[in-house]
């Protein structure tokens, strides 16, 4: 067994990386083409390198230095060089050298990507454990209990408050909270006060309580109607009846054998969650002024910066495809029916 | 290849069949399902699910293939309907070899050859009409009736013994045996030549059972059909059938008429399959032989090789371990693969074991 | 019908199930007695009534919501009145049950050993290695073979056969008194449901429990059963021997079955004797007896059978028929018009 997980990871890997090339092809044709297609030169894109002081001869170097002669395929090409072993950038003052991987340099900061995105994967990692935490243990408890007390008021108020979470946008009950807790009552810390866990860990979650509980209202609501339908489905299963029959205690039905059946596709989509948050919660991040992926993205597509939007686009597709990997593996582990084929 | 009349509808090349006569002819039929593994996907190995099947069918008659669950029977049954493609082998329809037409030139086929399902429900679409269940044939084949579809759906669904007014009624509201009816009343529309019925009535209660196996055998008589029966209920294949083929692991192992094969069966499978039904009936009990097989039946991805039965078998010895049995005709009217047939003469004895020296097998002919 | 040597007894049980259209009358009046290593074979078709009963005798119905009504007595304690952690603690130790599917009535995500070993600690204070032990043993007992091995399996390894002997393995791994099986063998091939139907009955002898086998197969029934009751629409309209029931069956809807049957055990040219009309729901069941507007015979009672409920009476000897027809209407019938046909 251990050898067909081996090559069973290995395909899935080879696929992963055909699937990272298709992504970032895509979304630099996309931001290559479009300024093309809206009228802008390749001088007209060096331009906003050099400033706008800069001769026109500068101007001129500068693009074909960066190679915004070359055709988009070459450039793609130098682009995922870059990535792989590192590139080197010639200023004519000396070249610089941007180890692998190499991203690029902002249009706008002239910053290399690759670091500056470093430094923001805590900030959007720290955000999505907690809340992904408290929406799974919150979810699925109101989840299960709903389903339990299915047709009690407890059952009703808690659909209908998911129903509410669902459907609200998170900077709408992000600034509600935002004004409530942290402007009118004072227990947290507004935004934009980001403090890394190892510099401060009280701090930190001050920082974060907020961001958390709103993005966990919205994913628990989801996640209570899923759990909720997937228990409903599960206690009606033979198994549960066999359970019964053996003489079980209710508890032990419930969560021995119910649970951990209707658990099962909850895994599958909490995976798929996480990997996409990872990627950046733009709403979030923007709301509570968090220096996370999804800022720096939101950031990179309004200043149209070429180099962010593709290096965030490459990190947030590498996230999602490892949480897939990880959530296919894992439901080997839970389901051994899946461990057979 | 001889077109009998001057019908102009007529098919080229299409021999019209009289009662009695060949209507369906399989020959070494076959259906592999690859097994695909490893980094590339190489193949591996394969399902064989129906492997080197012989039979024919007879206008006006019932054929049945019975067998436990992996025998290939529902294999056999949609490889007959070209639902799949053999993998091998042949099946001639009406003299036209139909083994890989193409889906247009199957089409006016599809109306000649219909299937029933065992799963009345889930055949029927939950959110059309009976009457559109029922006349989706004709606007599929575009055909005209004389009166309207309507009139034409009214008329089959009184055919099958349901009333005209559940034309615009839904399958939910009604019960599994008037499901099957309209299921039946739908495969009828095009006046089929032949049909494939897939375990037709387990789904159903005794009694509702009983009339559905009655409403089929009085629509035979009526139109002329031809049905291949597909079933694991031996009662009732017994009921129904003109001719049996038992089926084992992708193989025919008995193919002989109804009172032959459940009076005097040859193949060792078919006296232990029939001898393990339970008799409602409390005089016979005590007096029945009974054969018990052990075990369960070996996978079809490596079958048994030879006799594909001889490691269940009481009577196997070294030579079905090594010679398959060819199916070869020990009576008239009786076909059986094995070396040691039971409730056989000294002649059929020595038939068989001719048989198996002179045709070494299938398996050894392709090596 | 009752029997001072009973172990298990039920009394006028009716299990209703209130529901939008109305009240569901699953079982409606039903009365039977078991004795310790007899088996009781419940025949019917579906919506008799037959597996709402073997429910409701384990109490899996309780705290749902059914309203149950009458006596379930289990070797004397009366198991409808008692609390639902009363009737928990016999479950699976004191009675057991094996159901149709082994496949869907498995935990896919445990083993097989899991799960008997569960079964087993339930109801007896041993480490789970003790129970292990023991888990291996019911299997090597209902003739898995490597049981050491297989007991690490996980349901979806094992064929049909081998998962429905482990079922009868967890059912039987605390030796209960009382075993039901509900359709056991309806999943199964036909060898493999000999090889079962044997299993059964081997255990039973050598267990002394007491046994009731629900299923729609009078074969079955006829190969299991020391006594037969025949269901219809949530009542017994027939009880008797297998002799009873085969030989001299008494209600029309018996008739009716039997008619209905093919049989493999011999020529039958005749065409099948289906029962007219449908099942009744079971919410407007029919006045009087259930079964009139499908019985042939009906008319012959003056429309007694429209308005009045036969009761089930003894017609001599134990067999037990609810049908308003006089014995010498039912003998001639049964002479005459079915039993030359079958």
């Amino acid at each position: 067994m251990p050898g067909t997980v081996i090559t069973y990871i290995v395909r899935r890997l080879i696929a992963a990386i055909g699937l990272l090339i298709i992504v970032s092809a895509i979304t630099f044709s996309i931001f290559y083409l479009v300024p093309r297609w809206a009228g802008a030169s390749p001088e007209t894109l060096a331009n906003r390198y050099v400033g706008r002081a800069a001769t026109e001869e500068t101007v001129k170097l500068t693009a074909e230095r960066l190679g915004l002669y070359d055709p988009i395929a070459v450039q793609y090409w130098n682009w995922a060089k870059g990535v792989v072993v590192g590139a080197e950038y010639d200023y004519g003052a000396g070249v610089e050298r941007c180890p692998a991987p190499c991203l690029g340099y902002s249009f706008i900061t002239k910053q290399p990507v690759w670091p500056e995105l470093l430094d923001r994967i805590p900030v959007t990692l720290s955000l999505a454990a907690g809340a992904s935490i408290l929406w799974l243990v919150f979810g699925v408890a109101i989840g299960v209990l709903s389903a339990l007390r299915r047709g009690s008021i407890f059952d009703r108020a808690a659909m209908t408050v998911a129903l509410a979470g669902v459907s609200l946008p998170i900077f709408f009950t992000g600034l509600i909270s935002l004004a409530f807790f942290s402007y009118r009552l004072g227990w947290t810390k507004p935004g934009g006060t980001f403090v890394p866990l190892t510099d401060n860990p009280v701090l930190w979650a001050q920082a974060l309580i907020l961001p958390w509980i709103t993005l966990a209202f919205l994913f628990s609501a989801q996640y209570a109607r899923l759990t909720r339908a997937g228990m409903l489905e599960t206690m009606n299963e033979d198994f549960i009846r066999t359970a019964r029959a053996k003489g079980l205690k209710e508890r032990n039905v419930v969560v021995q054998h119910g649970l951990r059946g209707a658990l099962t596709p909850i895994l599958t989509i909490f995976g798929l969650d996480v990997g996409l948050l990872l990627g950046g919660a733009v709403l979030t991040e923007k709301t509570f002024s968090l220096p996370g992926l999804g800022k720096y993205a939101v950031d990179g597509i309004v200043a149209n910066d070429l180099p962010k939007i593709l290096g965030v686009t490459l990190v947030a597709a590498v996230f999602i495809v490892l949480a897939n990997l990880i959530v296919d593996l894992l439901y080997a582990v839970v389901d051994p029916r899946v461990r057979a084929k | 290849m001889t077109t009998a009349d001057t019908d102009p509808t007529a098919v080229p090349g299409v021999v019209e069949p009289e009662i009695g006569e060949e209507l369906l002819s399989v020959n070494n039929l076959t259906k592999h399902f690859p097994i695909r593994r490893g980094l590339l996907q190489r193949q591996v190995g394969a399902v064989q699910a129906v492997d080197g099947l012989d039979f024919t069918v007879t206008k006006g008659e019932t054929l049945s293939l019975v067998g436990e669950s992996g025998c290939g029977k529902t294999t056999t049954g949609r490889l007959l309907t070209r639902l799949l493609e053999p993998s091998d082998g042949r099946i001639v329809f009406e003299g036209r070899d139909i083994t890989h037409m193409s889906e247009g030139k199957m089409r006016p086929l599809r109306r000649d050859v219909q299937m029933i399902f065992q799963d009345p429900y889930g055949s029927l679409n939950p959110r059309h009409t009976v009457g559109k269940i029922v006349g989706a044939p004709f606007k599929l084949q575009k055909v005209q009736t004389e009166n309207g579809v309507k009139k034409a759906v009214q008329e089959l669904l009184e055919l099958v013994g349901l009333s005209p007014e559940h034309y615009n009624r839904y399958p939910h509201e009604f019960s599994g045996g008037q499901r099957q009816r309209i299921g039946i009343a739908r495969t009828l529309a095009l006046r089929p030549k032949l049909i494939v019925a897939d375990e037709p009535v387990s789904a159903l209660d005794v009694s509702i059972q009983a009339q559905v196996v009655n409403l089929l055998e009085d629509l035979q008589e009526e139109f002329d059909l031809t049905y291949v029966m597909i079933a694991h209920d031996l009662s009732v294949v017994r009921h129904v059938s003109d001719r049996v083929a038992v089926m084992y692991l992708g193989k025919i192992v008995e193919l002989a008429d109804r009172v032959s094969l459940y009076e005097k069966p040859m193949h060792p499978y078919t006296l232990a399959l029939l001898s393990a039904v339970p008799i409602p009936d409390t005089a016979r009990k005590s007096k029945r032989e009974r054969i018990r097989l052990v075990g369960d039946v070996p996978s079809p991805i490596n079958p048994p090789p030879a006799c594909r039965f001889h490691t269940r078998c009481w009577k196997a010895q070294d030579i079905c371990k090594v010679v398959e049995p060819p199916l070869i005709q020990l009576a008239p009217g009786h076909q059986s693969a094995c070396h040691f047939p039971e409730n056989a003469t000294p002649e059929q004895e020595a038939t068989a074991m001719k048989a198996a020296e002179t045709n070494p097998g299938r398996d050894s002919v392709k090596a | 019908m009752t029997n001072d040597n009973a172990f298990l007894s039920v009394r006028d049980l009716r299990v209703h199930f209130p529901t939008d259209d109305g009240l569901v009358k699953s079982v409606d009046g039903l009365s039977f007695d078991l004795e310790r290593g007899k088996t009781l074979g419940i025949v019917g078709e579906s919506g008799s009534g037959k597996s709402v009963t073997s429910l409701s005798i384990m109490g899996l119905h309780k705290g749902g919501s059914a309203r149950i009504s009458g006596e379930v007595l289990l070797d004397g304690q009366e198991l409808v009145s008692s609390s639902s952690e009363e009737v928990r603690l016999l479950r699976g130790k004191r009675m057991a049950m094996i159901f149709q599917d082994p496949l869907s009535a498995m935990h896919p995500y445990y083993t097989v050993g899991h799960q008997i070993i569960e079964a087993y600690r339930v109801h007896n204070n041993v480490s789970k290695a003790v129970a292990k032990k023991h888990a291996i043993e019911m299997l090597d007992r209902v003739g898995i073979p490597q049981p050491d091995k297989r007991v690490d399996a996980y349901p979806h390894q094992f064929s049909g056969g081998m998962r429905q002997r482990a079922m009868i393995a967890m059912a039987l791994s605390c030796d209960p008194d009382l075993l039901i099986a509900d359709e056991p063998t309806t999943a199964l091939d036909v060898t493999v449901q000999a090889q079962i139907l044997d299993l059964i009955r081997d255990l039973q002898s050598e267990f002394n429990s007491a046994v009731i086998i629900i299923t729609h197969d009078l074969g079955v029934v006829a190969e299991l059963a020391d006594h037969i009751q025949v269901m219809y629409a949530g009542r017994a309209i027939e009880y008797g021997t297998a002799e009873d029931i085969f030989d001299r069956p008494q209600h029309p809807y018996t008739w009716g079955l039997l008619g209905s049957m093919p049989r493999i055990d011999r020529e039958r040219t005749e065409r099948l004797i289906p029962i007219k009309g449908t099942p009744p729901s079971l919410i407007n069941v029919p006045k009087g007896c259930a079964f009139n507007p499908r019985c042939n015979y009906a008319h012959l009672n003056g429309g007694a059978s429209e308005t009045e409920r036969p009761e089930l009476l003894d017609s001599g000897a134990g067999h037990m028929v609810a049908c308003h027809l006089s014995p010498q209407e039912r003998q001639k019938a049964w002479e005459t018009d079915i039993k030359p046909k079958l």
